[in-house]
């Protein structure tokens, strides 16, 4: 998975072609942190058809609110540099529900 | 037919994992299925003092994390993986999971415990991550410098707005009634706390924001008088609803949802126990949902000694 940081954000996301899952997760956010080996065989499974990154929101706090990020865990599905789908809370970010966003924007 | 288990344990927060030890080191053979993080609500709760000996480190996840480990040092054996359903028409139960497998047990522990209830109020779904939050740990470090509201008056409410006092410019708290129903060591903290003023007999009624939260319209109880709070951040404390869907119409539950078991936490069916906070009890705590999971342990072992040869 791509680490996404301020200096990239736009090149990786936003000014990329196809569609990009963005996992924004936080250092003290325990649910994201559970999430996250199902994340990354996700992106195995389904990383030649879309591109993957996650955000550390711990260290990019600016970046995620300028992107109207203020919870963990959320996912975001970009094209063409706009939001086309998200998800966000622990209840509702099941890696099942991350498998449907994905399936659902490819 | 495969592996028969002495005990499938569904969830692993407190009671889960306690009971998981007791059983493990009664040498019956544990499976505890958790779904989402290991810990449950205390693995989120930063501040955690009243679990008896926590003091000096006293973090729910920590404390979870020894739990953990204390319980696989044992021989618990720990799966991540969703239950769909349980299957209790026969003496050897059978559960099965999301990832398509099914397994076998002769007793089973539900101790899937409960989540944060929503209001249902206007806003507070569309605004979820862009403002309003659920999970203090989560999500406190995006309000530094920022105000947030705490909305309910219990010990996670008033904890978790204390917790908040360290990254939030400013915390209220909105309580439908007049006194809080945190314990009075806790609200005693937080009314001394400089940066938390309380709004008393209040509730929402509507999260407003264009893409992220602006703020909150607020009704007083006794006056009726609706009024327009600006605030960056809505943190929601009202309670909470337990996990049992995959259980209904299998054991005896109340309206709500939590289930019915005994002081020995037997449930309406024989041979399946329930623990910690899914149970109907009368407090919710990680101490006492240890100790539901250590009777449960111990009564699933009386269980088996009754109705299995060996």
């Amino acid at each position: 998975m791509i680490e996404l940081d301020k200096d990239n954000f736009d090149s990786e996301v936003l000014q990329a072609t196809g569609p990009v899952l963005v996992d924004f997760w936080g250092e003290k956010c325990e649910p994201c942190k559970a999430l996250m080996p199902e994340v990354h065989a996700l992106a195995e499974k389904y990383g030649d058809k879309m591109k993957m990154c996650k955000l550390n929101t711990t260290q990019n706090r600016r970046l995620a609110i300028g992107q109207k990020v203020l919870g963990l865990p959320t996912f975001i599905v970009y094209k063409n540099g706009e939001k086309i789908k998200e998800i966000s809370g622990a209840e509702n970010c099941t890696p099942e529900a991350v498998e449907n966003l994905i399936k659902e924007n490819l | 037919m495969g592996k028969v288990y002495d005990v499938v344990i569904i969830g692993g927060g407190p009671a889960g994992l306690s009971a998981g030890l007791y059983a493990s080191r009664a040498r019956m053979s544990a499976m505890i299925v958790e779904k989402a993080k290991w810990g449950g609500q205390a693995g989120t709760t930063e501040e955690l003092e009243n679990y008896p000996g926590s003091i000096e480190m006293p973090t729910g996840p920590k404390l979870m994390e020894r739990m953990k480990n204390q319980a696989e040092a044992f021989g618990t054996e720990l799966v991540k993986d969703e239950v769909l359903s349980i299957d209790v028409s026969d003496k050897i139960k059978k559960i099965k999971l999301g990832s398509g497998n099914e397994i076998s047990a002769r007793t089973i522990i539900i101790a899937t415990g409960a989540q944060p209830m929503m209001l249902g109020i206007p806003g507070e779904a569309e605004l979820r991550g862009k403002g309003v939050s659920y999970c203090a740990t989560c999500d406190a470090d995006f309000f530094a410098e920022l105000e947030v509201v705490v909305v309910g008056g219990g010990d996670a409410a008033v904890e978790e707005a204390i917790y908040l006092t360290k990254f939030a410019e400013k915390v209220t708290i909105v309580h439908r009634r007049d006194q809080f129903r945190a314990a009075k060591s806790i609200a005693e903290k937080a009314m001394k706390n400089d940066k938390i003023a309380i709004m008393w007999d209040t509730v929402p009624e509507e999260i407003y924001g264009d893409g992220i939260v602006e703020g909150i319209k607020l009704r007083n109880v006794k006056t009726n008088e609706v009024t327009d709070f600006r605030t960056d951040g809505v943190f929601m404390f009202v309670g909470t609803k337990p996990i049992s869907d995959f259980a209904k119409g299998v054991v005896e539950m109340d309206q709500k949802g939590y289930i019915m078991a005994d002081e020995e936490m037997r449930t309406s069916v024989e041979g399946i126990f329930a623990a910690g906070d899914v149970r109907v009890k009368s407090l919710r705590q990680v101490v006492t949902a240890a100790a539901d999971g250590a009777i449960a342990a111990v009564n699933a072992e009386k269980y088996i000694e009754k109705n299995f040869e060996n």
